[in-house]
């Protein structure tokens, strides 16, 4: 049976990066700054917590836990925006390297010492994740990549060029970085210029790691919406019981209870279809449908909870001063990221046999 | 009870026993040894058809009498599930003695004598009324949405004993003689046009006190174990993907593709997504409950389902641009499956799941109060006598 709980494995760590996000993590004082990533708070759940080699195997210098556990940490990472690359270094690139078999690179990406990005657009759906845009002549690679995600501070960038997937480090690229509609997750534009590739897969192989790479990324980019989405409710259902209009808390009018319920019943679904694509993931069954089922339904999840928020602050929720905008912009990109809703519905139809009318 | 529990071997083990020795040939007398040998309900006490076992054994001695003349559990579904376990908390031993075996064997059938024209989400604001004649009481009013009435033996009845009380105060708790002078049955057709239900008038029907359960005065704390066991019988099986309404939505695109159309196919996905999402959530509640840490997912899965049903059953009409129906007729036979039914049946009959049972809007308050924590919408009904409320 699919196990859609949380082990006591899992909870434990939840506790503990709780606790670390708790002290450590200011998402609103890094927005509009170069510096976009908590460099800081990311060496102490990288390196210190063994976060960053989360999804490693013990014998390659991680932590060899899984999918499952990975999930969770996106969930606490979610409810904390921390602006931290562990879903494009951790889960996505850490997949891509894994797949590729190299060892070197991965030990240096699970001790937290050399951060590695995938090169390919934030907003790639799993099933077009191969289309690459850098040419390649010989060792040389030319071209760019625009908007993507957790390359900031990556020492290594793999980059799908040609009919092969290459490590490139830092001569030869020229990183822009983006102003991104979510300040906690910067995207940047990547160009190279004739920059010295290594070649790490090629052809079938190329195209099944980064797929690969993609899919595990939507699939766990669910759970940071679960968490994203259960803090924009707490925090409103905080809000409404202590806010006092016509003399009573606001929380007690229908209009507001009722529309907490709905976001309520909305997390709680979202939810199993997060642990849903989790367990998928961690037993490689059924991984397509899950992880595009997980992105049909979470997303919006997030968006609907994350506007609720704003809205059931009223005035304070418009403010720059609150943090509620984070969650609204972390929900609204991570809706695009790995492909927006209606794109996973599609592939849902081909998975499903629900064709599209003649 | 056993010192040790019973485990699943011991159940197989006594049916099998008790088998050998019963051919089921004359179904009563074959039920009736059965509810004695404690074989019924396994998790009554013993004497009352039960062995006092675990809840989670039922399963096993319900498997091992398959194929064997069955209670119906269909046709005495109230019984079962809302008469029977309010019997056993507050039935005296007479009481219980009296009701509980021809309950269980379909015997005699009960019905449900709580909802009113005028008291619907609001139960405990009931005007039925009971009023004390020498020993016995008198009852006066009108009850409605009354499944199996029509054939009921028994029904289980709140009534007011009290109008100066304020209104939770002042109900008491009856078993009501559907045999009795003065009771009056009507099929309640639907907006379907068939009558699942049937509305009951009550005039001046005459009632022994020992038909009253409970004490006069606590009929609503009575009534409070009635209605969480409709609560817990409200979950549904654990489906398999496409296993319910959404089945018939997407075999209906799949097998008729001159149907589909460019504007409905993302309508259907969103359908389907939000089938497997409940699907997922009934799941986990599953899991949840089997590993002892049962949560409040059971009210959002209730919600979750009404709307999605109402949803999946507008676009069955749309896409099958449906204008005929299969029969207005009044079928008082045995309710027929659902899915044999044309899509327009299921629309219309799927508007219903969001009122009975607790309206989505009380389940909405319910969540926000009880699960979130909100505050209560300030209240003018609990501290007034019932007869003074405006109604």
């Amino acid at each position: 049976m699919t196990g859609l709980l949380y082990s006591d494995v899992e909870s434990e760590l939840r506790s503990e990066l709780r606790a670390m996000l708790r002290d450590h993590c200011d998402p609103a004082a890094r927005i509009e700054r170069d510096d976009a990533v908590d460099v800081d708070l990311w060496r102490r759940l990288a390196r210190d917590m063994g976060l960053a080699g989360l999804l490693v195997p013990e014998h390659l210098g991680g932590a060899g836990a899984g999918p499952r556990e990975a999930a969770v940490v996106c969930e606490e990472l979610g409810r904390a925006v921390a602006p931290v690359p562990f879903l494009g270094c951790a889960v996505v690139a850490g997949t891509a390297l894994l797949s590729c078999g190299e060892p070197d690179l991965v030990a240096g990406l699970a001790a937290g010492e050399r951060p590695v990005a995938l090169a390919v657009p934030f907003a790639t759906p799993p099933a077009h994740a191969w289309s690459p845009t850098v040419t390649v002549a010989g060792d040389r690679l030319t071209g760019s990549v625009r908007a993507v995600a957790d390359a900031t501070i990556a020492d290594v960038l793999l980059v799908p060029a040609g009919r092969g997937l290459f490590a490139v480090d830092n001569s030869g690229v020229r990183r822009e970085q983006c102003t991104s509609l979510d300040e906690t997750r910067r995207l940047c534009d990547l160009s190279f210029e004739g920059a010295p590739g290594r070649l790490l897969a090629e052809g079938a192989d190329a195209e099944a790691a980064v797929r690969s790479a993609v899919l595990a990324g939507a699939a766990l980019l669910a759970s940071e919406q679960v968490g994203v989405a259960e803090w924009c409710l707490d925090t409103t259902v905080e809000h409404v019981r202590g806010r006092y209009q016509f003399g009573r808390p606001i929380g007690s009018f229908q209009a507001v209870k009722h529309r907490l319920a709905d976001v309520w019943v909305a997390v709680t679904q979202a939810r199993a279809v997060a642990r849903y694509a989790a367990s998928a993931l961690a037993t490689q069954s059924e991984v397509d449908l899950a992880a595009a089922l997980a992105q049909a339904h979470c997303s919006p999840v997030a968006v609907e909870a994350a506007e609720a928020c704003v809205q059931l602050h009223g005035g304070i929720g418009m403010t720059w001063e609150h943090r509620a905008h984070l969650y609204l912009k972390r929900a609204r990109s991570a809706a695009v990221a790995y492909g927006p809703a209606d794109v996973h519905r599609a592939r849902l139809a081909e998975l499903v046999d629900l064709p599209p009318a003649l | 009870m056993s010192p040790t529990p019973m485990t699943p071997a011991d159940v197989r083990t006594s049916v099998a026993a008790f088998l050998a020795s019963h051919p089921p040939e004359d179904r009563t007398g074959f039920l009736r040894a059965r509810f004695d040998a404690g074989l019924a309900w396994l998790h009554y006490p013993v004497g009352l058809g039960g062995l006092g076992a675990s809840r989670a054994l039922q399963p096993v001695a319900d498997e091992a009498f398959a194929g064997t003349p069955d209670n119906e559990p269909r046709r005495i579904a109230v019984g079962l599930g809302m008469a029977a376990p309010t019997l056993l908390k507050h039935g005296t031993a007479e009481q219980r003695q009296r009701y509980l075996r021809p309950l269980w064997t379909g015997e005699e059938v009960w019905c449900q004598l709580f909802s009113e024209p005028g008291a619907g989400s609001d139960l405990a604001g009931l005007a039925c009324a009971a009023r004390k004649d020498r020993d016995d009481w008198v009852i006066t009013g009108q009850k409605v949405w009354t499944s199996q009435a029509h054939y009921a033996r028994w029904g289980i009845l709140l009534a007011r004993t009290d109008p100066d009380v304020p209104k939770h105060q002042g109900l008491t708790f009856f078993i009501c003689d559907m045999r009795a002078p003065g009771v009056t049955v009507r099929p309640l057709r639907q907006l379907t046009g068939e009558a699942e239900f049937n509305e009951v008038f009550l005039d001046e029907v005459r009632l022994e006190d020992t038909l009253r359960l409970g004490e006069v005065g606590e009929g609503w704390s009575v009534a409070r174990t009635t209605l969480m066991n409709e609560r817990v019988s409200i979950g549904g099986d654990a489906l398999p993907r496409e296993g319910g309404a959404i089945g018939a939505l997407a075999r209906m695109w799949r097998e008729q593709p001159e149907l589909r159309r460019a504007g409905l196919h993302d309508a259907v996905l969103r359908a389907w997504v939000r089938a497997e999402a409940v699907r997922l959530t009934g799941l986990r509640l599953r899991q949840q409950l089997a590993a002892g840490e049962p949560g409040p997912e059971g009210s959002a899965v209730k919600l979750a389902f009404a709307g999605l049903l109402q949803e999946i059953t507008s676009l069955e009409l749309e896409l099958g641009s449906t204008l005929r129906h299969d029969d207005w007729r009044v079928d008082r036979g045995p309710q027929p499956e659902f899915p044999s039914r044309t899509p327009t049946h299921r629309y219309l009959r799927a508007r219903g799941s969001s009122i009975e049972g607790g309206t989505s809007e009380i389940l909405r308050t319910i969540i926000g109060e009880r699960v979130l924590g909100l505050p209560a919408e300030p209240r003018s009904d609990l501290a007034v006598a019932w007869r003074e409320l405006p109604r």
